[in-house]
């Protein structure tokens, strides 16, 4: 394996991990909030790619500035998700019942997709999609770098918005303890809804982006929920920071192994390591929480 | 049928005086049993000329025999395991392997091969439930989520399973008219063995060990529960079924393939045993056979009838919505409870409400 490659292998796994975190990213956040395993991830991502490449087919919307109309979209199905339904669970058996009704979510979700679309596959299009910049040896494909871009921007936000305002404070107080939290005036209810919502829409976004750079039919969402999950455990569960850093480090792992070794291995990257981290810290790379309470 | 843990009037302590009643209670208790053994024993009589029907029932018996026992492992120690497919693949590629290797020849021989899928998987469980059962809660679920993906890169990568194009299991040359059928008795004594398995567990010290551990798994390690030592024999315990239930799925099918839909390593059946358990009653004995009965039996149903365009996925999520919400229990313990009430207030007694059913859960 040449010292370019190694390289390039680097940089595609620094962008495509950008990606990663950020169709993760919503995924721990929930996770870390509502306790609850969000097996309709994958699906979710699918559907926002699915609501950029309807606006920017039939209406010729500009992918990113559709972001402006399906963020929002996904926001109100994440309300729907929490009001609906995940209030309603009792605290003890929450985690179970939580894989069951996302994983119904997913496969109405998926039967929504199919019936629209069909199962071809469909990509997104956009003239900055097949262009590319060129740095010294390397070309870097412009929509990685804007979805680089933009998952950074986006993580960044939730950061702020997680430690830096009231509403966030309200957020960790309540994930901590839920009792506590009530006593001391924080709406958990309200503050937990908008927290599931702020964590579809912004899967929405990781969904364009995913739809912009991989071929993708309604039942792709499976592939990626695997994936995803993977990433949030090892950078434990809740923790923004901890998701973009464990999605940039395996999605460079697994192009290593995909360019030394063969692609058809790289997806072992990912399971390997989350049984590697799980043997010594269980509660993940960058998790606090202790997960030894069953 | 009464079958919540702890329950039991038989065999609590004070029934000894009234040995008579309790004896007579448990063989009434049995009567539900001994009639869906003789429905399901007399089934392919009736269903005989529909061939379709028969092949889904096949399918139905085998997804009863795994989720029986997925219910030893999980429904017991309320450890959510999301990986049995590994041993559901594990046991189909085993009758595929020995078959081809050892050169079975086809037909009963085969079938006598099954004993030892369920081997081969408890073999598997031993090293992945000692990885695994080092967490707990959501991180055990993803472990065994991440396990079974490894299991399966490497049934589509390793040279010695045949790659993506999966392997092929002797040509059967039994007739139409009895390959199903004969499938069918297979599986459906692998179901009665599987129950009488869970059934023996959860009468036994082990399986009020393994609900302990459900409980409070720090408390019952304080009680002198030698918990990794249980969690683990019933993770083995449970994988042994499953592993037949896959070899048996198979010979069925006549070939296997890796990774796709209706594989031998397929996420949905993971899943699948999950929301199965879970709709039955998790925990209960007949819980897992009923989940099985109603959700393959539908999803089979629904495939045949509205294809793939989308519509059964639509239907069946969201009939399962509507389920969890009406009764998230699941429906062996509502309907126990709701039973339950009924009687107290029928003889007389005003039961409180919430208390009825809240002591069925557990």
């Amino acid at each position: 394996m040449s010292f370019d490659a190694l390289v390039e292998a680097i940089i595609d796994g620094v962008l495509t991990g950008g990606v990663y975190a950020l169709m993760a990213a919503g995924l721990s956040l929930i996770f870390g909030v509502m306790d609850i395993i969000n097996i309709a991830q994958g699906a979710m991502v699918i559907l926002g790619a699915y609501l950029s490449y309807v606006l920017s087919v039939h209406l010729g919307i500009d992918l990113f500035l559709g972001l402006l109309i399906t963020v929002p979209a996904m926001f109100g199905l994440g309300v729907l998700l929490e009001w609906g339904f995940m209030r309603r669970l009792r605290e003890a058996d929450r985690t179970s019942m939580s894989i069951l009704i996302t994983y119904a979510f997913a496969i109405i979700i998926e039967g929504v997709l199919t019936l629209l679309f069909g199962t071809d596959y469909d990509e997104l299009n956009a003239p900055y999609i097949n262009s590319s910049v060129h740095i010294l040896n390397f070309y870097l494909p412009d929509i990685y770098l804007f979805g680089f871009l933009m998952a950074v921007v986006l993580l960044g936000g939730l950061y702020v918005m997680f430690f830096r305002t009231k509403f966030g404070r309200g957020l960790r107080a309540s994930l901590q303890n839920r009792t506590a939290a009530d006593l001391i005036g924080v709406n958990v209810n309200r503050t937990r809804m908008l927290a599931v919502g702020i964590g579809v829409g912004v899967t929405g976004a990781g969904g364009m982006v995913y739809g912009a750079t991989t071929a993708f039919n309604p039942d792709s969402g499976y592939d990626l929920i695997s994936r995803l999950l993977a990433i949030v455990i090892l950078g434990g569960m809740g923790s923004i920071g901890g998701a973009m850093a464990s999605a940039v480090l395996l999605l460079i792992a697994a192009d290593i192994v995909a360019v030394a070794w063969e692609p058809t291995w790289s997806i072992l990257v990912f399971f390997a390591a989350i049984l590697l981290v799980l043997s010594f810290r269980p509660q993940g790379l960058f998790g606090a929480r202790a997960v030894r309470a069953q | 049928m009464s079958e919540q843990p702890g329950t039991d009037p038989a065999t609590a302590p004070g029934a000894r005086p009234h040995a008579q009643p309790a004896t007579r209670r448990r063989v009434l208790a049995l009567l539900p049993a001994v009639v869906a053994l003789a429905v399901a024993a007399l089934f392919p009589l009736g269903a005989n000329s529909n061939q379709g029907d028969m092949s889904i029932a096949v399918f139905v018996l085998i997804y009863m025999a795994s989720v029986s026992a997925w219910n030893i492992f999980s429904g017991y120690s309320g450890y959510l395991a999301l990986g049995h497919a590994v041993f559901f693949g594990s046991g189909a590629y085993a009758i595929a392997l020995m078959a081809r290797d050892w050169h079975v020849p086809a037909g009963w021989s085969t079938v006598a091969l099954l004993p030892l899928c369920g081997v081969v998987a408890g073999l598997i469980a031993i090293p992945v439930g000692l990885v695994a059962l080092r967490t707990r809660r959501h991180t055990f679920v993803v472990v065994t989520i991440a396990i079974f993906f490894i299991f399966q890169t490497l049934a589509t990568n390793l040279a010695f399973t045949g790659g993506t194009g999966g392997i092929q299991l002797p040509y059967l040359s039994w007739l139409v008219s009895v390959y199903n059928e004969r499938f069918y008795y297979i599986a459906l004594v692998l179901v009665v063995l599987t129950v009488a398995l869970s059934w023996a567990v959860r009468r036994s010290r082990f399986g009020l060990q393994l609900m302990a551990i459900r409980d409070d798994e720090d408390r019952a390690r304080g009680m002198g529960v030698r918990t990794l030592r249980v969690k683990l024999s019933a993770f083995v315990l449970s994988a042994i079924p499953v592993g037949i239930a896959g070899g048996i799925y198979a010979y069925f099918l006549g070939s296997i393939y890796p990774a796709g839909s209706g594989s031998a390593f397929d996420p949905l059946f993971d899943i699948a045993l999950a929301l199965m358990g879970f709709l039955g009653g998790i925990g209960t004995i007949s819980g897992p056979l009923l989940g099985a009965l109603v959700l393959e039996a539908l999803q089979e149903k629904l495939t045949q009838t509205f294809s793939t365009d989308g519509l059964y996925l639509i239907i069946y999520g969201a009939l399962f919505l509507v389920v969890i919400l009406l009764m998230p229990r699941g429906i062996v313990p509502t309907v126990a409870g709701r039973l339950r009430q009924w009687r107290e207030q029928r003889s007389g007694r005003t039961p409180e409400p919430a208390a009825g059913v809240a002591g069925v859960a557990r």
